[in-house]
């Protein structure tokens, strides 16, 4: 029953939020969490979990973004049909991609994936004959069955679904043997090797995973806000998605959605401070992770265990 | 058609001059500390934008130039000090994190005192270009390959000669076995902090009259300075240089002959297929990982 | 002595009393959602302070239709991701009474379907055709279109008998757009892009491009197509190759800062742009004379800098939407959109603006003039 109950508490703030919530705007901020958050739970299982870093997976997330927005706008696709089109699409690429790269540590990995993560990039932004280039394209609604996602209201619901889908898939996966060896590796490959782990295998699956979350979340927000650019696979919005996972908590799925949270808002809060929002957000990157170092979660659980 | 590739040639190697400072400071601060500074870029945008701050508020360019290089080599002082040395052996993200932080920190200091417009510093001795065989090639290019060859040699004195140096070099290789020598390593990783941003701060000056400067210069140069430290190998000075000057040269050639829309990808597919083929890079020392 | 201070006193309480009445409704909400940092900063950062100076102005000397102007100003550091969100925030939050800005079209296009469902008039500040074609019920622009920026181009190449020419764009989305409208507009004037390549907004060094169209066989002029710092660079690289063939810019220069980045090499540089640069050379029929000149000396005084067209572009909606409010006698949004669209005759920087229901900008081309930079200073191209 203990396992539930941080999905229980989840749903249940999910279900009530909506009454402190007094506008659409809310909803907005509400809904870019949730799929904030649904995203950074599948990242933190490669960053967090198997402590693989990727410094590119906004790339995934705008090849999801714009598979749906192309096989929606321009072939008239119906979007659950784009958006899985995505997924599939995007977890073949990172399946390719994932055996040579996770052949690197530490600071190389960093380096490959951040290459591969602008590569990205800089196709949609050069191909603008398809994708209307750094002016962006229009992303018809989300429809299924007939029926439109028409509003922040609407949405709120459909992105609370999708996060408590998201942190029961990552918490089976990391109960599971799967996320015994990702957390073995993360300790030391060559130990879990000795162990007879093939930790090769595993580091793949968890990163195609990480990324078919990634493409999904990217499809849902192109449809969510109506209108994508090739910003949204940028190195800096890379980097926003691992500091969710670092801020909140590595290796902590609610850590994750904290992080989330946190990192959303962030702007939102930030827009008083005209002209100096970025000295605010590096001081706060740089101070949340020298003196927080487990992220914010595992630090308040760890402080709470000990004072209880 | 040899002035048009003598032209591409000169501006890869004016861009080259660059990337290998760059690929230096980041070899300098891996070599002495196994951290990649993400915001080695930041100290070249430090080093121009301080220059030109200084020359337009009536200070001599030579004075204006020790200044910027000082002010940087401070704020790689303070980054050492108040960011790396805390966060003690953290993991690698965390690291990252934290350089990626002060990086956009710094943008955002150099956003709110120098503003968000370009600006440009005067060129050292003139821009008459310079006409070789068909191809122009700026006076301030010749400035850039001077001063990156100068300090190369001043490095490899520095690194051979002196007992910092040396001391560098020992805790580089073997950081334990440098500690029981009586090597303060502490010490050794704010100097490598403190040359790298020096380093990025002159290459930051003199690139400045040809690049134009402002606050957010710093990322691309950085990235791809690191691709440059990375293809010549992570930690080896021959290394960096060697990258930086192939890098602008590739790209210059890929934007001519191939094609100029996709000149930026050169690097990032460049350091993929390395990664993928060639981690060591071409002149880094085989790593052999102790478990 | 005390006498004249109880005589100033009582008269100053009474006139705050009498004025209080006018100020005492609620103000008229402008939000705006700008570039001040990021990339466009090029742009956002003068219309910005366009904003505040005239709003500050206008409050001064009575306000709109007895109630002070309040600007609600957001910066979505040129991603448009942002812009839509805080355009929904200024919406749904600050219930704003009209919207004037995205600095970029990108951000603009963000913005657009939050003002369509909203219903709420929405005048933006960026460039691209593509904000007003098809026209939108409540999306209304001030900027010259980029293709109405090729097409004087073009003009002008034509009568100096240049039909062959090298295009530069950017791979900025003001560059992209452009480059689509030249290719558009090219045959229409009977112009053959011999040469076509691209440069990044950051590059420190483009001579292998502009090597590349030099040497292209024909090539009688090279057009630039880009904003900011990176023409600049791309101007600096033309004089240091020393290339014969003129160079045309696009109206994303139209500021001081690209002279003084660019230095000698601008000498000769053409390029359309709207007749605030040129203020002060303008003869005194022109009909934008006062205004421009207004303008400049009010932006100058207060912020020491030179005038861009982009902060004239920013005058120009604020204007035009002030005088949609005094037009429709209220806020209602649906009344001061139908006068923002019956606009006619409205003299602002860029132009002399006739709107109609399939024309949500209001200028042709005359209002772009064909400016050539002379001796480190914009003149009238003869």
């Amino acid at each position: 029953m203990r396992r539930y109950r941080g999905l229980a508490l989840t749903a249940a703030i999910i279900a009530l939020l909506p009454l402190a919530l007094p506008n659409n705007y809310y909803y907005d901020v509400a809904v870019r969490i949730g799929m904030n958050a649904t995203m950074v739970v599948g990242l933190n299982l490669l960053i967090g979990y198997a402590g693989q870093i990727s410094l590119g997976h906004a790339g995934f997330f705008g090849l999801g973004a714009y598979a749906s927005a192309l096989l929606t706008a321009r072939y008239g696709w119906p979007p659950i049909a784009a958006m899985l089109a995505g997924m599939a699409g995007v977890g073949l690429i990172a399946f390719v991609v994932a055996r040579p790269i996770l052949r690197l540590r530490g600071h190389y990995l960093a380096m490959a994936t951040l290459g591969l993560g602008i590569i990205i990039y800089m196709v949609l932004v050069n191909e603008s004959a398809w994708t209307g280039g750094n002016d962006g394209m229009t992303v018809p609604g989300f429809s299924l069955l007939g029926v439109t996602v028409a509003n922040e209201r609407a949405w709120y619901w459909v992105t609370g679904a999708a996060l408590l889908v998201a942190i029961t898939l990552a918490n089976n996966i990391v109960d599971s043997p799967v996320g015994r060896a990702l957390r073995a590796l993360h300790g030391s490959e060559v130990a879990a090797q000795v162990a007879g782990i093939d930790t090769a295998r595993y580091k793949v699956k968890v990163f195609v995973v990480s990324a078919v979350f990634a493409s999904a979340v990217g499809s849902m927000m192109a449809h969510y806000i109506g209108f994508i650019t090739p910003q949204v696979s940028s190195f800096f919005h890379s980097i926003e998605l691992v500091t969710m996972v670092v801020v909140g908590g590595m290796a902590s799925t609610y850590g994750a959605v904290v992080g989330a949270v946190i990192l959303t808002m962030l702007p939102q809060l930030l827009s008083s401070f005209e002209g100096y929002e970025m000295i605010v957000f590096g001081l706060i990157l740089m101070g949340t992770v020298i003196f927080l170092p487990r992220g914010l979660l595992p630090t308040i659980a760890a402080r709470l265990r000990k004072t209880g | 058609m040899l002035s048009q590739t003598l032209q591409y040639l000169f501006s890869g190697l004016t861009n080259g001059a660059i990337y290998a400072l760059a690929a230096l400071g980041f070899s300098l601060i891996y070599n002495a500390s196994g951290v990649i500074n993400f915001a080695q870029g930041e100290f070249i945008m430090l080093g121009g934008v301080s220059a030109v701050m200084l020359t337009s508020a009536g200070v001599p360019l030579p004075l204006a130039i020790f200044l910027a290089v000082l002010i940087t080599a401070a704020a790689g002082l303070l980054l050492e000090k108040l960011a790396i040395e805390p966060a003690g052996n953290a993991e690698v993200v965390s690291l990252i994190i934290i350089t990626i932080g002060a990086s956009i920190f710094f943008q955002g200091v150099a956003q709110v005192v120098f503003g968000k417009g370009q600006r440009a510093l005067a060129p050292f001795t003139g821009d008459a270009p310079i006409m070789l065989a068909g191809a122009s090639l700026l006076p301030q290019s010749l400035w850039m390959i001077g001063t990156g060859a100068v300090i190369v040699l001043a490095l490899a004195w520095f690194f051979e000669r002196t007992r910092l140096g040396k001391a560098l070099l020992a805790t580089a290789h073997n950081r334990l076995a440098a500690q029981l020598v009586g090597i303060n390593t502490r010490h050794v990783l704010a100097v490598s902090f403190v040359l790298s941003a020096a380093l990025g701060a002159i290459a930051g000056v003199v690139s400045a009259p040809i690049t134009l400067t402002s606050y957010d210069v710093g990322i691309m140069l950085g990235l791809k300075g690191f691709v440059a430290a990375t293809l010549g190998g992570l930690g080896s000075a021959v290394g960096a240089v060697a990258g930086g000057l192939i890098l602008g040269l590739m790209e210059a050639l890929a934007a001519g002959y191939i094609s100029s829309a996709y000149k930026d990808a050169v690097p990032f597919v460049l350091i993929i297929l390395i990664l993928f083929f060639m981690p060591r890079g071409l002149f880094g020392a085989r790593v052999t990982e102790r478990v | 002595m005390r006498r004249t201070l109880l005589h100033t006193l009582s008269g100053l309480v009474m006139a705050g009393m009498l004025a209080a009445p006018a100020f005492a409704q609620a103000p008229i909400k402008i939000g705006s959602v700008l570039s001040v940092t990021g990339p466009g900063s090029f742009l956002g950062d003068p219309e910005i302070k366009t904003f505040e100076l005239y709003i500050e102005k206008i409050n001064a000397e009575g306000g709109v239709l007895g109630r002070k102007l309040q600007l609600i100003n957001y910066d979505d550091g040129t991603d448009a991701n942002k812009a839509n969100g805080f355009t929904k925030r200024l919406i749904e939050e600050d219930k704003v009474d009209i919207i004037i800005g995205g600095t970029t079209t990108g951000s603009t296009m963000a913005m657009v379907p939050l003002v369509e469902k909203a219903e709420i008039p929405f005048i933006s500040l960026a460039g691209a055709v593509v904000i007003i074609e098809p026209v939108k019920k409540w999306v209304f622009k001030t900027p010259h279109t980029d293709r109405m920026a090729a097409e004087k181009v073009f003009e002008d190449m034509k009568k100096r008998g240049i039909t062959k020419f090298g295009l530069l764009s950017e791979n900025s989305g003001f560059g992209q757009s452009g480059k689509k409208e030249t290719h558009a507009v090219a045959g229409k004037y009977g112009m053959q892009i011999v040469a076509d390549e691209m440069y990044g907004p950051k590059d420190a060094d483009v001579t292998t491009q502009l090597t590349k169209i030099k040497n292209t066989p024909g090539v009688q002029a090279i057009f630039v197509f880009g904003f900011g710092q990176g023409p600049a660079v791309v101007t600096k690289n033309y004089g240091q190759l020393g290339i014969a063939v003129p160079m045309y810019q696009s109206h994303g220069v139209a500021s001081e800062q690209y002279i003084k980045l660019s230095g000698k090499a601008a000498d000769g540089v053409r390029l359309p742009a709207a007749a605030l640069l040129v203020a002060n050379a303008l003869p005194g029929s022109d009909a934008q004379k006062p205004v421009v000149v207004g303008y400049e000396k009010a932006y100058k005084d207060r912020f020491k800098q030179e005038v861009s067209t982009f902060g004239g572009h920013a005058y120009d909606g604020l204007m035009i939407a002030v005088g949609a409010f005094k037009r429709a006698g209220s806020t209602d949004k649906a009344k001061v959109r139908d006068a923002i669209e019956q606009t006619k005759g409205f003299v602002g920087t860029g132009g002399v603006v006739n709107m109609s229901p399939t024309d949500h900008l209001g200028l042709d081309l005359s209002a772009f003039r064909m400016l050539e930079i002379r001796n480190g200073d914009w003149t009238l191209a003869k």
